[in-house]
């Protein structure tokens, strides 16, 4: 690794209180994301990615605690932060882009306003100044003719404009971090295509790091070069895009690799994964939280899962991992971390 | 092969009476009626048939049409003009209002998208299922029972989840009910709006393998609604191609995919991310559709965004023209042709 990682999560933990008892949510998350890199966090809807995010930019629901890990940002654990320090990080060194564009933005403003009113507040822009540069923004993120655009209200725009809208704010002042959580969900293929190209491109022209949310296993491998497989608030893989897709090596990955649709030739080529996401809640739940499921279970994985080592290549948190194939490769097979 | 259902020349177009406020009532008093204001071309003179047994794909954007004509073959909604037969009869001509309470509603049902938002919140599963069965066939007591209980078990809901409501099942299990509720009546077809959509990939190869049980063993038609290609390429025999309220390509679904003859098609099928290739960079649709308010005839609906372009698409309305066992709406079509394979 060459450049130094823009986020690193830790040992990262959250819990959430309910009514009928305490979910863990995540446990022992660990990542990184160098300097001008896109990862990806794939998983199934429950998995943890978007609380994850969450966790990092310090906007859990208030009946989240992070129990334990850091979150560094440069010098800064995010996790520790007091809520003025994180008020100067948000929007100025991470950004956020939300689900669903157009809950996302506020309904009774218009977009131009938005813009500006990141621009005063994190670019150092002037007041004067920040209406001509929203619409410099709008230009910048595709919106043909910014000026009148800029004057629209979200519910005049179309779902894919609102994403752009959406982009536009969360650039506005060219942080160092962007987090995108489900950028596409809710659009058309080929919208979906030009707002990644977006997204792609700009965090090429910003130098800027990129996490990206997914539940898309194909768009994830076209778009970053780093996959993270989350189960059950586990990072159960991390690994090079690449090398995920040619040899997957934790059980949940391969299936979700059989599930996605694409690859297959016929309906019958599809493979199910059989069981259901364990219930966080529970009190007795096993180490390794996909065991339950696992068709390769064995009696090691009663005990305490492998972690993720910061700067390992290739992270399977298994003990009974998928064989690899290739010769090289064969050494370092291993139930810890492998360096690929 | 029989046709199960014919549509020729359907068009559904929504007058644009500009809100309910004062000055917009003026201004439609001084239009001078209704058939003077401008009108979405929500669906424009779309034909196709659909065989018995056969699974058909719709795909196309949001706001091409796809749910406008949807609805307007499962008579939920009037058509402008058309037909719509099914096997014999003609049911274009009976309003959507009566026709919900005729003796052909159970052959054409529906499963709604995202069955957390379409099984009423107040209903159990049972009573969502049941629900049809009372309205349709006149089922009650024992025999309503034992045939909700009949289907629960066709679409894989274990008895003892009848009594829950929606919020207590999961996504997969909301799904089999929804399926469940349609399949009831025993339908002849089908129609599938996003079935999958809101679910996660494990789940919704469970459903989409459930669908195409459920279609052999009770001999269905199937459409299927759905922006997902992957999904359509894999559960359809023919898919349709719709854009802006026209369908401009058609075809058998693996043909239209290995090699897609409009621009249009090629753009949708280039956007599709695939696990074991990198991007495709070729097409990116640049800009927003042209708007369907009272469309120049003369000018393809594509044209603006189309890659190909050029000056014979702002002067005539491409028409479908046949290839093969494929319709194409587009002037240079034959370019994109593959190039022919020699018998040797």
């Amino acid at each position: 690794m060459t450049a130094a990682p823009a986020l690193t999560v830790e040992g990262l933990s959250v819990e959430f209180r309910t009514r009928t008892g305490i979910v863990r949510a995540l446990e022992n998350v660990s990542f990184a994301v160098d300097k001008g890199e896109t990862i990806a966090l794939v998983g199934e809807s429950g998995s943890g990615k978007s609380v994850t995010a969450y966790a990092v930019m310090g906007i859990l629901d208030p009946a989240g605690r992070v129990t334990a890990g850091r979150a560094m940002l440069g010098d800064l654990d995010l996790l520790a932060a007091t809520p003025k320090q994180l008020a100067e990080v948000r929007g100025r060194k991470i950004a956020m882009i939300f689900q669903s564009p157009r809950t996302a933005l506020n309904p009774i403003r218009p977009v131009g306003r938005q813009i500006a009113d990141v621009l005063i507040r994190h670019g150092n822009v002037s007041r004067r100044d920040a209406p001509a540069q929203a619409v410099d923004m709008l230009r910048a993120v595709g919106i043909t003719d910014p000026a009148r655009r800029a004057k629209a209200y979200p519910f005049e725009m179309s779902g894919g404009m609102c994403q752009r809208v959406m982009i536009a704010i969360a650039l506005a002042a060219k942080p160092s971090l962007l987090i995108a959580d489900e950028p596409t969900t809710g659009l058309d293929v080929t919208t979906q295509a030009v707002i990644m190209d977006l997204i792609n491109d700009l965090a090429k022209q910003l130098g800027m790091a990129t996490i990206f949310i997914t539940h898309d296993l194909a768009l994830a491998g076209q778009r970053s070069a780093r996959i993270v497989v989350m189960h059950a608030g586990h990072v159960v893989e991390n690994a090079p895009t690449r090398d995920l897709f040619a040899e997957p090596r934790h059980p949940y990955t391969a299936e979700l690799i059989a599930a996605t649709p694409d690859a297959a030739a016929s309906l019958g080529e599809l493979a199910a994964i059989p069981g259901a996401l364990p219930d966080l809640r529970r009190t007795d739940l096993p180490p390794c939280r996909y065991s339950e499921r696992c068709p390769r279970k064995i009696a090691a994985c009663a005990q305490a899962l492998p972690h993720a080592a910061p700067g390992a290549a290739h992270f399977v948190a298994c003990w009974n991992p998928l064989p690899v194939q290739t010769q090289v490769e064969q050494t370092m097979r291993g139930p810890t971390v492998s360096a690929a | 092969m029989t046709v199960l259902l014919d549509i020729a020349e359907v068009s559904k177009r929504f007058p644009v009476t500009g809100g309910p406020g004062l000055l917009a009532r003026f201004r439609r008093r001084l239009s001078g009626g209704p058939e003077n204001l401008p009108k979405v071309y929500a669906v424009d003179d779309v034909s196709f048939s659909i065989d018995k047994g056969e699974t058909v794909g719709l795909v196309g954007e949001s706001g091409c049409g796809k749910s406008t004509l949807v609805r307007a073959l499962t008579r939920l909604l009037d058509v402008s003009y058309g037909s719509i037969k099914l096997g014999t009869r003609e049911l274009s001509l009976k309003a959507a209002r009566v026709f919900a309470r005729d003796r052909d509603r159970a052959r054409i049902q529906m499963v709604f998208q995202d069955a957390g938002e379409s099984v009423n919140p107040r209903f159990t599963a049972f009573a969502a299922i049941a629900d049809p069965l009372r309205r349709l066939r006149k089922l009650r007591g024992k025999a309503l029972r034992e045939r909700v209980e009949t289907v629960a078990a066709q679409c894989g809901l274990p008895l003892q989840l009848l009594t829950r409501f929606p919020h207590q099942l999961s996504g997969g299990q909301r799904a089999r009910v929804g399926i469940a509720r349609a399949i009831a009546v025993k339908p002849e077809l089908l129609v599938l709006d996003e079935p999958t959509a809101a679910l996660d990939v494990s789940v919704q190869v469970v459903i989409l393998q459930l669908l195409q049980r459920l279609k052999t063993e009770f001999g269905m038609s199937y459409l299927f609604v759905s922006h997902d290609l992957s999904v359509v390429r894999l559960i359809c025999d023919r898919v349709l191609v719709m854009y802006l309220g026209k369908i401009v390509e058609s075809g058998p679904a693996a043909e239209v995919f290995e090699h897609p003859l409009h621009p249009y098609t090629q753009a949708l099928v280039a956007a599709v991310p695939r696990l074991h290739e990198g991007r495709d960079e070729r097409l990116r649709l640049a800009g927003e559709p042209r708007s369907p308010i009272d469309p120049d005839p003369n000018v393809c609906r594509f044209y603006g965004r189309c890659p190909r372009g050029a000056d014979a698409c702002k002067t005539t309305m491409p028409a479908l023209r046949q290839f093969g066992a494929r319709h194409v709406a587009c002037h240079f079509a034959e370019e994109f042709l593959p190039p022919l394979r020699t018998a040797s």
